[in-house]
């Protein structure tokens, strides 16, 4: 307590408390303001949100339980039936875990291919940089959902429509992600490679690919996971898979039909997310990079 | 370059025996990669029937698409019990042009439309004749009230062009994408493509419709007024907001929904999700089975996915961002959950115990000694969902959250108006890169400054 009471005997110690003082105060000025900014997004948007809905939220609250409910009851009546429905929809859970690797290969490939022109360090054309960098936000913009119909218009109800569209998305998505990683990456390799006279290609082949590859393989099997969620999704609109399986067993009201989708959904999706956590960091482990 | 001499090569390869002459296992595992690579491709071109449903492709539904989604069509047409010809926006019976467009000229003698760069079209009382351009004869189909059609006057020998189509019922002459002539039993109609998105500013029954900006401006600034009840300032605004075609202000109020789910969804699961990630971070919480239960529980939420919670959702709280936003609440909850709790895991015990050290409460420790630590990451990774929810809550919206993407949908699925289309899809893309941008730019703001 002694040292609070010095301060005011040495002018150049009042004058940083004072300093800390103000700068403190701006900080939690600046706290107070993106709180009241945070709640004045969330009521507004809730007022605007409750009044665009069809149903209320105080009405919604009661009820939020009788959907899982009737479904847990369809569920109980269908008895041992119940496991052969997960046999007739575990075909269309491949075909959605399908849909998202083959859309996940795609995107990995042209958006790492991509990704080297769109590397400052890597690619001396600005301009080419700069017209990779715009392509690979648009296509990383672009909703899926958006292709997705436009393509099930064109090629009618089937997965081609998912992984083209998932795939684009998914070339953005990466191609980006590689960018940052090919920008980190260690230029020594690739002066050592210059200076015996490699071509470009060469000079990315053997002196940036074998830095980046894990950091790439860690960031496409994140990507897998989330293209797992999006092709059940676009299912939804007709793209084939379980979505569209789903689609249709909630349009009739089948319960237990719902629940065995519901559950090898549930169950895929977190055995590929820890799956992929697990290769991951087996990847990561080993190279010591990310 | 130099060269190695032989023998520099097994000095260097017996230096680095890895590097130099790798073991066959080590070259092989890149080529089986490769090999499985291909299998996999080959049996989804199978299982997906690639060749199948690249014959079912609709080529003239994409040509359909890009056309009409920026450039619209008037429809100039004549009944056979009628002799005057009418032209309408899109062949809309609400949208019809009086007088004339200049391009179609009734009488004297044959009437003439014309088409552009396809040529023109004369019509007589018994024969339409279509001037192509390049070639010297018209094509002359003869039509009368009740009877088929007939294209005449082909040379011997020249064979008809794949774009007349004629059959036992009409004659439908495509000579380029931006001109179509169609004769039946009943009836002429001719089609002319135009650039541009008619009607963008004002709807075909404004008064404003059809008048030029330099107009618009001087009618803003001055003159008297259109609608007596009000300046002239607020109709435009309100003929321009309340455009029929267009529907710019239903289309703002849909995308101002979808903004809301995300900005909302993502907050809210934000803060949900931070005191229950200190419930399950290892360091804090001691009880083994809480945490089991708590991530498990972050696991439910993830792995039910957004679209299952709208599901659910919409079954309880109606159609409308209400539904959205509880959807993305849940899902981010549990992944904001399991992040925020392996971050809290990683924070560093230094700082915990040095806080310890100056008598701080347990409350404190985490305040001052936790907290920090991982502010950085909280805001970065609500950021991050908060663009990638703006995509989601389009995506959700189709399924019945309302929003854009229910907007999207109707005008895809009514396959009448792809300029609407266009224009969402576009709107879309343009607020996807502004949240992605304004997120960027508020983390670099909050985390570097």
């Amino acid at each position: 307590m002694r040292a609070q009471t010095d301060l005011s005997a040495h002018p150049h110690l009042a004058e940083i408390g004072a300093a800390y003082d103000r700068l403190s105060g701006r900080r939690t000025l600046y706290t107070l303001l993106l709180i009241l900014c945070a709640v004045l997004a969330i009521v507004g948007g809730l007022t605007v949100a409750e009044e665009a809905n069809s149903g209320s939220f105080w009405g919604g609250l009661s009820s939020f339980l009788d959907y899982p409910r009737d479904l847990i009851e369809d569920t109980w009546a269908a008895g041992w039936g119940w496991f052969g429905l997960l046999a007739t929809y575990f075909p269309y859970l491949l075909e959605t875990i399908n849909i998202a690797i083959l859309s996940t290969i795609i995107g990995f490939v042209i958006g790492g291919s991509f990704s080297f022109l769109a590397s400052r360090n890597l690619m001396d054309n600005r301009p080419v940089v700069f017209i990779m960098r715009r392509a690979l936000d648009v296509c990383r913009a672009f909703p899926e959902l958006v292709l997705a119909l436009v393509l099930v218009l064109a090629l009618g109800p089937t997965p081609v429509a998912a992984v083209i569209a998932v795939a684009f998305h998914t070339i953005g998505a990466l191609g980006k992600l590689f960018s940052e990683t090919n920008e980190n990456a260690d230029m020594k390799p690739v002066e050592g490679l210059a200076s015996v006279g490699a071509s470009w290609l060469q000079r990315m082949r053997f002196a940036v690919l074998p830095q980046v590859l894990p950091n790439y393989l860690s960031y496409g099997l994140l990507r897998l996971e989330i293209n797992v969620r999006a092709s059940a999704i676009l299912g939804f609109v007709g793209a084939g898979g379980l979505g569209a399986e789903l689609k249709k067993v909630v349009d009739w009201n089948y319960g237990a039909d719902i629940t065995a989708i519901i559950v090898l959904l549930v169950t895929a999706i977190t055995l590929i997310d820890y799956l992929s956590a697990f290769a991951r960091r087996a990847l990561i482990g080993r190279t010591g990079v990310l | 370059m130099t060269s190695l001499t032989a023998s520099r090569i097994d000095a260097l390869s017996a230096r680095h025996p890895g590097v130099i002459d790798r073991p066959l296992s080590a070259r092989l595992i890149p080529l089986g990669a490769f090999v499985a690579l291909l299998a996999y491709l080959a049996t989804c071109f199978i299982t997906f029937d690639l060749p199948g449903v690249m014959r079912g492709f609709r080529g003239d539904m994409v040509q359909l698409f890009f056309l009409d989604s920026f450039a619209h069509k008037i429809h100039v047409v004549r009944r056979l019990t009628d002799d005057r010809f009418t032209a309408n926006l899109e062949g809309a019976r609400f949208a019809q042009y009086d007088p004339l467009p200049d391009w179609v000229q009734q009488g004297p003698g044959p009437d003439r439309i014309e088409l552009g760069a396809a040529g023109w079209v004369d019509v007589t009382a018994d024969t339409v004749s279509y001037f192509e351009p390049g070639r010297d004869l018209p094509w002359v189909i003869h039509y009368a009230k009740g009877e088929v059609p007939t294209l005449r006057n082909v040379p011997a020998g020249e064979p008809v062009p794949d774009w007349i189509r004629a059959s036992e019922i009409q004659v439908d002459m495509r000579p380029s994408a931006f001109a179509r002539i169609w004769i039946t039993k009943s009836k002429i109609e001719i089609h002319r493509y135009f650039i541009g998105w008619e009607n963008f500013f004002f709807d075909f029954s404004s008064p404003l419709a059809g008048k030029s900006i330099s107009e618009i401006v001087s009618l803003a600034a001055s003159g008297e007024r259109i609608d007596p009840a009000r300046s002239n300032l607020s109709l435009i605004a309100s003929e321009f907001w309340n455009n029929e075609d267009w529907q710019h202000g239903e289309v703002a109020y849909a995308l101002l929904q979808t903004v809301i789910m995300a900005v909302v969804g993502t907050l809210l699961a934000g803060i949900l999700a931070l005191p229950l990630a200190f419930a399950a971070a290892r360091n804090i919480n001691a009880s083994g089975l809480a945490r089991f239960g708590l991530r498990r529980g972050f696991d439910f939420l993830r792995g039910i996915d957004t679209l299952i919670w709208s599901l659910i959702f919409i079954r309880a709280f109606g159609l409308g961002p209400l539904s959205g936003i509880f959807a993305i609440v849940f899902t981010d909850t549990g992944a904001f959950g399991k992040l925020f709790s392996e971050a809290i895991e990683n924070a560093d015990r230094k700082q915990v115990e040095g806080i310890q050290a100056t008598g701080a409460s347990p409350v404190q420790k985490y305040r001052f000694g936790v907290f920090p630590q991982i502010l950085p990451l909280f805001i970065s990774q609500v950021l991050y969902f908060l663009e990638s929810n703006t995509r989601s809550a389009t995506v959700i919206g189709a399924l019945g959250a309302g929003g854009i993407g229910l907007k999207l949908l109707e005008t895809i699925r009514t396959r009448q108006d792809w300029e609407n289309t266009l224009y969402i899809i576009l709107l879309t893309i343009a607020v996807v890169i502004l949240m992605d941008q304004f997120s960027g730019w508020l983390r670099r703001k909050l985390i570097d400054g």
